[in-house]
């Protein structure tokens, strides 16, 4: 464990910056000032080492927030190297990375004929805990710039969450704030929510997850960069007024939760999406005149610190700016606060020197500030002046590409391989009783029960294109790319719970499950974005499972020749209680290559036969059954074949390419029985299913029924296709039974060679559909 | 034929209103910004959805100050067709030009969902017989819950002013009114949005049938056309 930044040889003593007239600003650097900046001592050796003098108070705000986990990755840049950034495959069509992950805000795919995507998924855990309204809104704020500053026209939005269990009036409160935070702003500022996944475990409770991905469609020849060239040319701050909200945010996201975080609130920011969409459309009508536009790039996480360091070190220049030129909305801000305020909506732009009037222009257009703020300079410094005083002057790479690197220690906790090597052997099998309460209660269990509490509250149909909408096992939208419409799918997922138990085997299922839900929704993928979730790194336990993760998304990326567009990290994510079930949140994009491969998971009609696609499930580790039926998370995760699984993918694709499809879904949380139901749950009506599983030889019931090993999906299939479909998964080399069939009568009914079950549908919806309605239910509100 | 689709800060529903008329009815189709003042003779203008200046006040309260509105009043009151859909329908009504006013949904939660909506026998080209008994038209929207004092709402149901009615009332509605017209039978809003519903890919392509009956005020024969 040692700093890996570079050391300069220590220059001759330079005097100090000049005094400041602002006492506040002139306070000695002391050793607890230091701390309270985040930075550990050898880290202030080296700032003193880069400048060669005491750093101002406002240098050392600067340091702090770039050199946080939030904007350096210093704990983490190390182990993200593993993931492959290019396609190894054929792109001539479309899969082409035009521009690789940590190069810019966000990656950028061809998906053909000059055309193109960027997407991203980001974090905002930590202001949600302590505000969730706000803090859920101004991560999707945050994401939609990181899209649009790429030149991208924001089309949908996702968002992955992760809370407690639903019964704290805790978790209550946090879920009705993200959700109605992801709402207002996504709703207002007209980009759909147009899919999403949700997790309800005690692992969550008191630090939820919120990470929120956005996805843009640009022309190639639309690209912009965050990239400060040309020197003399003018730095223009554009977008909402400076104000002291969200100071040291993201230093704030590099710690842990504590009962003292609440005191952080000023942390937190506040979001305006109406500036946000004014800020999109100026954005990109400047960005559609030909060269005005040199750098671009928002003021996200350490606002304009990040955004003129960054841009001056991608470009290989310097910038000057002098902050009483920065539009503020309070008074009195001395350097400190502006360069360390995280306002939201706002961009830096470096624009074609003598085009000035043209981008004032614009912004006058849309009533928005463009404020001409500084130069591009040939010194490769970060210089900032205040009322013309120098207050930082900092070589731009110090603060970006030398900061610290870290390979933290990762070490198992004792106790993890002891709960592993749990086998279900001690536990009784289920009776006729067990298995015919277990259905109910895993359909009505909040992780698997219907979310339309929340996604009717988010507006997942403006822009029109919204083609399968929030319910199915992916969002399908329609993009119109010029004159043609291209459908693309997209999923995220991540089952915190084999990631805890086995981090590299649940790194490896989310990825997998990811794909079964594109291949299910007849999509193949294009390329993933990852969320990393995981407590504090500086304890080994917590670090094994952050490379342990990382090693099974990048392996199975690379199996299935996935190129990573980029991603988060959000570390520290702990409680008083400890840290959450590490959640690397994987989000894949798919391209359904004709509108006919659409296919959703709701079986259409009467006689369709259901086909098992992978054989029997028989492991229970980890499993929602497990949970929520013995109050155990134990045992290993279940196995994954990748090979297997590329075969599953490969014969879903072909198969409803052929047009035998009606309905697809894979198994997941809840395994078999509970797949049926999800498929029996049609939009229109519901159906019921006669089920055999007699011929599946399985050695548990409870594995059989509610088990969730991978690599398994239900096709629904006209009668007369059964035999064609079950021949191509013979010769796909994938187990294949036709487990029974879709009946108009809405009674499911299953028979194992033990026992004989049947449920009445419209009860087993009942609970599914009104779980998280009736618990957030509010007394005297009609819903 | 032509019809222009304004744009205010914060109209997000804007290309769809447009593609509604451009690609599903294919109508000639102009977006027409709220500086504007004015209009090039249009046919029909527009009000499109969204958060017209951020709704932070009332729905549509700063919008109708907007200087486009100014030409819209001087359209209408000239007997010009006007349709509001969803934010449009709060502008048009804060606006003055049809009665009423739309507050928080009864849940006091945003709603996007597919609604089953009941078509009044309103004028002679928007009516059940034009659009059909029923249709099902999606809604996105918080503040959809349509409000009038009693004397306006006799004079609404005594002059056939209400358009559509929701059959689930989603937001608390009055008398489940889910769109209405003008006395004078040239001005319509409605909360639902036909503009997302025409696509063979939308949850219905009623929306067609819809806006032609709006435009079909001006063109009847676009009715017969579309048999």
């Amino acid at each position: 464990m040692s700093a890996a930044a570079p050391t300069p040889p220590v220059p001759p003593a330079a005097s100090a910056l000049p005094a400041n007239p602002d006492p506040l600003l002139n306070q000695p650097i002391t050793p607890a000032l230091v701390k309270q900046h985040g930075l550990l001592p050898d880290e202030y050796a080296v700032i003193e080492r880069t400048l060669g003098r005491t750093p101002t108070l406002t240098e050392l705000g600067i340091f702090s927030v770039m050199w946080s986990e939030h904007c350096s990755y210093k704990n983490t840049r190390v182990l993200l190297k593993g993931f492959p950034t290019e396609k190894k495959g054929p792109t001539e069509k479309f899969g082409k990375v035009l521009v690789k992950a940590g190069e810019e805000n966000a990656g950028i795919i061809d998906v053909g004929d000059g055309w193109a995507i960027a997407f991203k998924i980001e974090s905002h855990n930590h202001p949600s805990a302590i505000e969730p309204f706000e803090g859920a809104a101004t991560g999707v704020g945050g994401i939609i710039r990181d899209i649009f500053t790429m030149g991208a026209r924001p089309v949908l939005l996702t968002n992955s969450l992760r809370f407690g269990e639903l019964d704290s009036p805790a978790t209550k409160r946090l879920l009705r704030g993200v959700v109605s935070g992801i709402a207002h702003y996504g709703n207002c500022v007209g980009v759909p929510t147009v899919a999403g996944d949700i997790y309800f475990d005690r692992s969550y409770e008191g630090n939820p997850l919120v990470n929120a991905l956005c996805l843009g469609t640009l022309r190639h020849d639309q690209i912009r960069r965050g990239a400060a060239k040309g020197v003399g040319n003018p730095v223009y701050y554009v977008g909402a007024a400076t104000g002291r909200d969200g100071l040291g945010g993201a230093a704030f996201a590099s710690k842990e939760l504590s009962a003292e975080s609440k005191a952080d609130r000023p942390a937190v920011q506040k979001g305006d999406p109406f500036m946000e969409k004014l800020l999109i459309e100026a954005c990109l009508e400047m960005m559609a005149v030909p060269g005005l536009v040199v750098g671009i790039q928002d003021m996200g996480a350490a606002g304009l610190t990040c955004s003129t360091c960054e841009t001056a070190s991608r470009g290989g220049a310097g910038i000057e700016i002098e902050l009483d030129r920065v539009p503020q909305r309070e008074t009195g801000m001395n350097s400190y606060e502006i360069m360390l305020s995280e306002s939201q909506e706002r961009m830096l732009v470096i624009v074609q020197r003598g085009r000035e009037r043209e981008i004032e222009a614009i912004f006058a257009k849309w009533d928005l500030h463009a404020s001409h703020v500084g130069e591009v300079t040939a010194t490769g410094r970060m210089v900032v002046r205040q009322h013309g005083i120098l207050v930082a002057d900092i070589p731009a790479p110090a603060l970006t590409d030398e900061a610290p690197l870290y390979r933290r220690e990762g070490r198992e906790a004792p106790a993890m391989a002891a709960l592993r090597a749990w086998t279900p052997a001690q536990l009784p099998d289920l009776d006729a009783r067990g298995a015919q309460a277990a259905l109910p209660r895993l359909l009505g269990h909040p992780t698997i029960a219907s979310k339309r509490w929340i996604y009717r509250q988010y507006d997942h149909m403006v822009q029109h294109g919204t083609v399968v909408l929030p319910g199915s096992d992916a969002g399908v939208v329609r993009l119109r790319l010029g004159d043609r419409d291209r459908f693309i799918a997209i999923s995220n997922d991540c089952n915190g719970r084999y990631c805890f138990l086995n981090p590299h085997r649940g790194a490896l299922i989310a990825m997998v499950e990811c794909l079964r839900n594109l291949a299910c929704a007849g999509a193949r993928a294009l390329a993933m974005t990852d969320n990393l979730n995981f407590g504090n790194p500086y304890k080994p336990e917590n670090f094994f499972q952050l490379q342990e993760c990382v090693r099974g998304l990048a392996e199975a990326c690379r199996h299935f020749d996935l190129p990573v567009v980029g991603g988060n990290v959000s570390l520290y994510n702990e409680s008083p209680e400890g840290a959450i079930d590490p959640t690397p949140t994987v989000s894949v994009v798919g391209l359904i290559e004709e509108e006919r491969h659409i296919t959703r998971q709701f079986v259409t009609a009467a006689d369709q036969r259901l086909i098992l696609f992978g054989g029997a499930p028989t492991e229970l580790g980890g499993s929602q059954f497990l949970g929520l039926v013995h109050g155990l998370k134990m045992g290993d995760a279940p196995a994954v074949d990748l090979g297997a699984e590329l075969q599953l993918q490969n014969l879903l694709l072909a198969e409803i390419a052929a047009g035998h499809v009606a309905a697809a879904h894979d198994l997941s949380e809840g395994g078999l029985l509970v797949a049926v139901s999800e498929m029996l749950f049609g939009p229109e009506r519901s159906f019921g299913a006669t089920i055999s599983l007699q011929g599946l030889g399985a050695p548990r019931l409870d594995a059989l029924l509610y088990g969730e090993s991978q690599g398994r999906a239900l096709v629904a299939v006209r009668p007369g296709d059964a035999a064609a479909v079950l021949a191509a998964a013979a010769k796909g080399g994938v187990p294949a039974q036709v487990i029974g069939q879709v009946t108009d009568e809405p009674i499911l009914a299953a028979e194992t060679s033990a026992l004989a079950l049947r449920w009445a549908v419209a009860e087993l919806r009942r609970g599914w559909e009104t779980t998280i309605e009736e618990a957030m239910r509010r007394p005297g509100l009609s819903t | 034929m032509n019809v222009a689709v304004l744009q205010f800060p914060g109209s997000n529903c804007d290309q769809d209103a447009f593609h509604l008329f451009a690609s599903g009815l294919r109508v000639p189709t102009r977006y027409l910004w709220h500086k504007e003042t004015a209009l090039g003779a249009p046919d029909l203008v527009v009000v499109p959805g969204g958060f017209s200046y951020g709704d932070y006040l009332r729905c549509g309260a700063i919008a109708r100050f907007s200087p486009v509105m100014a030409a819209v009043k001087e359209f209408a009151g000239a007997g010009g067709l006007v349709l509001g859909i969803c934010n449009g329908f709060q502008i048009l009504c804060e606006a003055g030009l049809l009665p009423g006013a739309l507050i928080r949904n009864t849940s006091l939660e945003y709603r996007c969902q597919t609604c089953e909506l009941k078509v009044e026998a309103s004028t002679a080209t928007f009516n059940p017989a034009a659009i059909g008994a029923a249709v099902r038209l999606p809604i996105g929207h918080g503040e959809g819950n349509y409000r009038i004092d009693e004397a306006g709402r006799a004079r609404l149901e005594a002059n056939r002013q209400v358009l559509l009615r929701y059959v689930d009332n989603p937001n608390g509605s009055l008398a489940a009114i889910a769109g209405v017209r003008s006395e004078q039978g040239n001005v319509f809003g409605m909360m639902p949005h036909p503009d997302r519903a025409f696509e063979r890919f939308h949850p219905s392509q009623d929306g067609l049938a819809v806006a032609r009956s709006v435009l079909a005020t001006r063109f009847p024969e676009l009715l017969r056309q579309a048999g």
